[in-house]
């Protein structure tokens, strides 16, 4: 059957509020369906003590959310727009994360935050933001982004039974990108990649909804004859180096994408690890896509012209290829 | 509520001498460079923890502030491990990674306390909904300053936990002072109680610095929390003794406030009530040489006691080693 990236989430979501009593949904406005609709009906379904709207309140209800997953709950927090964590900072950063590690292991925060980002359709400087690289600097967070409703299914599940706080983000544009779900397939395992298109000549490295744009990417590069491979990194803390290590070896060209700035970027810790891991294999230097440094515009044409997408990467392809390769032996 | 007999006054003494004692070991090992980092004493708010904990069960869960070594002993962790935790070593309740802000001893049902002014007051809140959502008989208790109610996430977390009626005690230790700043110049409200009002939060400022006057509001406060009616703000007028932090030359207080010290000190108060009531003064002293001893011989152990290898320094970041694949 076929779901959008929303249906498929609120399958995922009743499934483990039918499959485990600790599963709680809050959030400002879920027993209402939440701002997307993700959660509609679950209130009617499970009871609104279990599907609990909350107050403007993200620094208190990411505590709330915390200090319940010390005592025996499996809260799903929604975070309506991932702009808005910067209010549960404290929190997320001082005490989810490290509640484990201060505690010498007695504690766990089996918590996880959902959450929505990324530019589309004028939502402009304040609700368009890619903010994942703050939250990959945190030790004890587990950072998520689907790039698929399929895939966002499962990683859901996953994140939920995990044990650990994840932040689970969701890109706005998916949304409403359809796919079939393939019934039973199992969970994937939090922290691993997965090879989304094989290929030879490059790896494009991406994750979220610009794994979108680097399949397209990848379409119209074959056109042209270059072979891509897109990894689909899944999770961006802990990131999945062995994947990446294996794609690369192959194809000795990566090109890492995604909506975020690239200054400070999760690509630019992936491009720091590939080139002190990964030297050897490399036959041009690292690529990278990413907006231009400034924050996301209102207007449709601003819009557009800052976001990066397919262009931009058949574009960084093309200009690595271009660059002299070494003859390897 | 049946006052407490002779002699559960007696035990509530030792423990206002054992907290005091306990700090007193802090501060010397401290001094001499033995404790790590930055503690707080709570020496002249003792009874606001003894009153407190006194009507807690090991189920109920507390959360306490940078100022919590009373809290925990009050509420029932081992004196050995929480020293040792504090010295930061192997055999500490948070195998020494916590140290004197981040003490959590889940078997006694502490849960934490914070280093970030504010931050246990969600996470309170959070366990008072957890307790509420499985259906126990539970509360959460969280202790704060009278500086953290500048913080947004105060404000917020008596909203939420009255909306939905969290079995969540409040207690405010007012001592007057955030750091070195008197409340004067923090707030135009003078009572930390009256933030309570709005949202229709019961609550009542009382002198905590008074064992039975903290015993009783406290008892009064859990009742009601207990009977479901919701969370409870108790303002706690009290006195730090001590400087803010160990080390602390307090310059901001005058002479004439430090010299009228002894007369706010909360074992002074029940001393003389105790002795009001017959007991002898070498009894008392004989209580007070017991607590001294227990917390020197528990002291002496957790300083034996091995540090942690610094090879598992990497433990606990997460619970499975392979989500831990970061150089
Ligand atoms: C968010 C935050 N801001 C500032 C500090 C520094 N700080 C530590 S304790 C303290 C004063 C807190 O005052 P109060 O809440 O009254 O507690 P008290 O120290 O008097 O027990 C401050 C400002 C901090 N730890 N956290
Ligand atoms: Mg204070």
């Amino acid at each position: 059957m076929q779901y959008t990236f929303i249906e498929i989430l609120r399958r995922a979501l009743d499934e483990e509020l039918a499959r485990d009593g600790a599963v709680h949904l809050l959030g400002e406005d879920v027993a209402a369906g939440g701002a997307f609709g993700v959660t509609r009906g679950l209130a009617q379904k499970y009871g609104d003590k279990r599907v609990r709207n909350t107050p403007i309140s993200e620094a208190a209800i990411t505590g709330l959310a915390t200090g319940a997953a010390l005592c025996g709950l499996k809260p799903v927090l929604e975070l309506m727009f991932i702009d808005f964590a910067t209010l549960a900072m404290d929190c997320l950063v001082n005490q989810t994360a490290k509640y484990r590690y201060m505690s010498g292991g007695q504690v766990a925060v089996p918590l996880v935050v959902r959450t929505q980002a990324g530019a589309a359709g004028g939502a402009a400087a304040q609700h368009s933001q890619s903010l994942e690289a703050w939250f990959i600097h945190v030790p004890g967070l587990v950072v998520v982004a689907p790039a698929a409703p399929a895939e966002a299914y499962g990683l859901l599940k996953s994140a939920i039974r995990l044990g650990d706080p994840v932040l689970f983000i969701e890109h706005k544009r998916l949304y409403t990108m359809k796919e079939t779900l393939a019934e039973g397939a199992p969970l994937p395992e939090i922290g691993k990649a997965r090879v989304a298109r094989t290929g030879t000549d490059v790896t494009i490295i991406a994750y979220s909804a610009m794994v979108q744009s680097a399949l397209e990417a990848a379409a119209e590069l074959a056109r042209v004859g270059v072979s891509g491979e897109v990894i689909d990194l899944r999770t961006l803390l802990p990131l999945d180096m062995t994947t990446v290590a294996t794609s690369i070896s192959k194809t000795h060209r990566v090109v890492i994408a995604h909506e975020a700035v690239l200054n400070g970027g999760v690509g630019a810790e992936i491009a720091a690890r590939i080139g002190s891991e990964l030297f050897d294999e490399l036959d041009a230097p690292v690529g990278r896509v990413g907006c231009p440094f400034a924050p996301i515009p209102f207007a449709p044409g601003l819009e557009q012209a800052l976001l990066p997408g397919s262009g931009a990467i058949v574009h960084a392809v093309r200009e690595l290829l271009g660059a002299p390769a070494q003859a390897r032996e | 509520m049946a006052e407490p007999t002779l002699d559960e006054w007696k035990r509530m003494y030792y423990a206002l001498v054992r907290i005091r004692q306990f700090e007193a070991q802090v501060q010397r090992l401290a001094g001499a460079g033995e404790i790590p980092g930055f503690p707080h004493l709570s020496t002249g708010q003792e009874a606001v923890a003894v009153g407190v904990c006194a009507h807690l069960s090991r189920d109920d869960v507390l959360f306490t502030s940078h100022r919590g070594h009373g809290h925990v002993l009050a509420k029932g962790s081992d004196l050995e491990r929480t020293f040792a935790e504090i010295l930061g070593r192997d055999s500490g309740l948070c195998r020494g990674r916590g140290g004197s802000m981040h003490l959590v001893d889940s078997g006694a049902g502490v849960l934490g306390a914070t280093g970030v002014v504010g931050g246990n007051l969600a996470l309170a809140a959070g366990a008072a909904w957890a307790a509420q959502a499985q259906g126990k008989n539970t509360i959460s208790v969280v202790f704060f300053g009278d500086g953290t109610t500048g913080a947004g996430v105060f404000h917020e977390t008596l909203n939420l936990s009255a909306l939905w009626r969290l079995p969540l005690l409040f207690v405010c230790e007012n001592n007057g002072y955030a750091e070195f700043t008197s409340r004067e110049e923090h707030s135009n409200v003078q009572h930390v109680s009256s933030f309570a009002v709005p949202y229709a939060i019961a609550t009542k400022t009382i002198d905590g610095n008074d064992l039975p006057t903290v015993y009783a509001a406290a008892h009064e406060a859990i009742a009601a929390l207990r009977r479901g009616a919701g969370p409870y703000l108790l303002e706690c007028m009290t006195y730090r003794m001590a400087g803010h932090y160990v080390g602390d030359a307090q310059p901001y207080r005058s002479k004439e406030e430090l010299a009228a010290i002894k007369e706010k000190c909360p074992i002074e108060r029940l001393k003389i009530r105790l002795v009001a009531e017959g007991v002898t003064q070498q009894e008392l002293d004989e209580i007070g040489e017991r607590a001294r001893q227990e917390v020197l011989q528990g002291v002496e152990r957790a300083r034996a006691a091995a540090r942690p290898d610094p090879a598992t320094v990497l433990d606990h970041v997460y619970r499975s080693p392979s989500l831990h694949s970061i150089p």
